[in-house]
């Protein structure tokens, strides 16, 4: 039986703008991290959300298209990322984990602080983003 | 400081990452497993020679000094520990080899391996009582999806129970570690056994410390809570069996030796020879009780290895250094010969497709390798001089007697008794008598899946013969675990 497809051009059309704010907002969140309210797991969450909404105003043959991940290979890469970062700090006699952060002038942002425990942070944010998308989409997938 | 004992964690887990990624390469998979195996047995024996020579190392993770931060610490249990995790690990990955189906291999099998590994090593080398659940965690959700690998009707319905149970025990474990906490107002294990030692192990505390052994009986499957282990253990293929058998309880095991010789040992006379040696008792005699009543071969072992934690437990639980030597000892052989038997149960099933053993025999005839190898093993299990199972039974059943705990003595006595009864009613069905298994599978060549088994085999013999020299390492590492004073100032520097 052929599926009826109802008209969701309203849905469609302020997906794609909502979809830019939940992005934005989970970026902020992602760099706020580490001193304020944030950081690399809410921020994967956040982004896993805004991935989600798309996958729900479009069908998943679009999305596919459109965001050409493998999102298992995702968890992969930020746990490597994640691990790497305890590691770097060994390789100079520190021990695993040990975290260093400065102060930089950069010309638009002025001072900015730049920490090791940003990369670390990105791989935990790889890790939910791929780990979310993964088990979201295998239930989903389901329905075929 | 020192980023040495940090390896035995962060190998297994850039490899395990690095699997997911070339989750599609079934051969770089092996090879890169095989390889990751056999580097890590060197490098838990070059740690363990270390930490033999040079005494405890501790590593406070991200330069936090103790106790505000995390500490790993390698003391000689802990490593011995690590060494045999390694050594086990690299038998049945080796066996997984010639016995995986690549439909099993297709779902990430050796990624979650690996990450089995991460949590076992980090839960024996952690000095922080949150850290040892978190890596709890690591380890049980790696099993969760090893214990399902394949996904049949059985394993599904069995692992069901297997997560709730452990599940369940582990939001204890939280409880456990919060109340903790709120008592002694820290979560690194030297400084709480500080704590404690100040206030003197009264009556919270004793609550407490019963709420960590209940945690720990249910993961390492103690009288009452072992119910889940025999049906839950049957389902997945023998490889995984066996690592499970072999080393999953006893994490549970070892966790119940480190906090009640460490953090919880001020009231002997109530924790450790009261509630300890009881439940040893009874575990180790339901345990043997069921192994007897079971007809298969891999349930059979299953309930034999809830009766040998029996024997461990009791170790500890009579708590002298005589006794926790053997437990100690216990381990070793436990771990080794266990898993050995549960891969001779996946050989044995490779030949004749079952592991009834009504359905078995005549497996001496036609694989009489297989068939005495199994020999060995199944008697030293039992306790038969003069392979490893006698000289761990002995110290801790000598232990028994000298503390005038007579009953328990008795028990363990006749659940060795009971042993040999049921590892010889395998030997009599499966391998003796009339061939029950056509010529074809007569003809099965196995010898390629005897290899990973086979230094298991040659262990126990050499854990045997040489046990003057092997008793006298479990009698130094029970004297350090015993002398909290040693763990503490090498965590806490005073």
């Amino acid at each position: 039986m052929k599926q009826l497809r109802p008209n969701d051009m309203m849905l469609q059309v302020s997906m794609r703008l909502i979809t830019l704010i939940i992005f934005a907002f989970s970026f902020y969140l992602f760099l706020a991290g580490h001193n304020n309210p944030g950081g690399g797991f809410i921020g994967g969450l956040m982004t896993a959300s805004a991935i989600l909404v798309l996958y729900l105003a479009f069908d998943m043959k679009t999305i596919t298209k459109a965001i050409p991940f493998n999102f298992t290979t995702m968890i992969g890469v930020g746990l490597l990322f994640a691990v790497f970062t305890g590691i770097a700090s060994m390789l100079y006699g520190f021990p695993f984990l040990t975290q260093f952060f400065d102060y930089f002038q950069f010309p638009v942002f002025g001072e900015v602080e730049l920490t090791t425990a940003l990369p670390f942070d990105l791989g935990v944010y790889l890790v939910v983003v791929g780990a979310a998308l993964t088990i979201i989409l295998a239930i989903a997938e389901d329905d075929k | 400081m020192n980023n040495l004992i940090i390896l035995p964690i962060i190998i297994p887990f850039i490899i395990g990452a690095v699997l997911i990624i070339f989750a599609k390469h079934h051969r770089l998979q092996r090879v890169v497993s095989g390889f990751t195996a056999v580097g890590m047995l060197i490098l838990s024996i070059y740690l363990a020679i270390v930490v033999y020579q040079d005494g405890v190392i501790v590593l406070e993770a991200g330069n936090w000094a103790a106790p505000f931060g995390i500490v790993l610490v390698a003391d000689m249990f802990a490593t011995l520990m690590v060494l045999l995790t390694s050594l086990l690990s690299a038998a049945c990955l080796f066996f997984a080899f010639k016995t995986i189906t690549p439909k099993r291999e297709k779902f990430f099998f050796y990624p979650f391996y690996f990450f089995l590994l991460v949590g076992v090593n980090g839960a024996f080398l952690t000095g922080d009582i949150f850290n040892l659940f978190v890596f709890f965690e690591v380890m049980l959700l790696s099993s969760y999806a090893l214990i399902v690998n394949g996904g049949t009707k059985y394993q599904l319905r069995e692992s069901f129970k297997y997560v709730i149970i452990n599940v369940f025990a582990s939001a204890l474990f939280v409880v456990a570690v919060a109340w903790l906490y709120s008592v002694t107002g820290t979560l690194n294990m030297a400084h709480i056994s500080e704590r404690v030692a100040e206030l003197e192990q009264t009556g919270v505390v004793n609550v407490i410390a019963i709420m960590f052994f209940i945690v720990f009986a249910s993961k390492g499957a103690l009288f009452p809570l072992y119910f889940w282990l025999p049906k839950s253990y049957f389902g997945p293929p023998a490889a995984i069996a066996a690592l499970f058998g072999g080393l999953l309880t006893k994490v549970g095991i070892y966790a119940i030796i480190r906090v009640f010789t460490l953090i919880f040992y001020h009231e002997p006379t109530y924790t450790h020879k009261a509630v300890i040696v009881t439940i040893a008792g009874f575990t180790m005699l339901f345990g043997v009780l069921g192994a007897v009543s079971q007809f298969d071969f891999k349930r059979i072992l299953s309930y034999h290895i809830i009766s040998q934690v029996g024997y461990m437990v009791m170790g500890l639980g009579i708590f002298t250094p005589l006794a926790v030597a053997g437990a100690i000892y216990y381990i070793v052989h436990h771990m080794i010969v266990k898993t050995a038997l549960f891969l001779f149960a996946g050989a044995a099933e490779r030949v004749t497709g079952t592991t009834d053993l009504k359905k078995m025999g005549g497996l001496l005839k036609t694989h009489p390798v297989l068939s005495w190898m199994f020999f060995i093993s199944a008697i030293s299990l039992a306790g038969i001089p003069p392979f490893s199972g006698f000289f761990s039974k002995f110290p801790i059943i000598l232990a028994g007697f000298q503390e005038e705990q007579y009953i328990i003595s008795g028990v363990a006595l006749l659940v060795g008794l009971l042993t040999l009864f049921s590892m010889m009613k395998i030997f009599s069905y499966a391998f003796w008598g009339k061939q029950k298994h056509t010529d074809e599978q007569a003809k099965l060549p196995i010898g390629k899946l005897l290899l990973p088994i086979a230094p298991l085999v040659a262990l126990t013999i050499i854990l045997g013969i040489a046990a003057e020299p092997i008793f006298q390492y479990s009698l130094q590492v029970a004297e350090q675990i015993m002398d909290p004073s040693i763990y503490i100032e090498s965590v806490l520097k005073e």
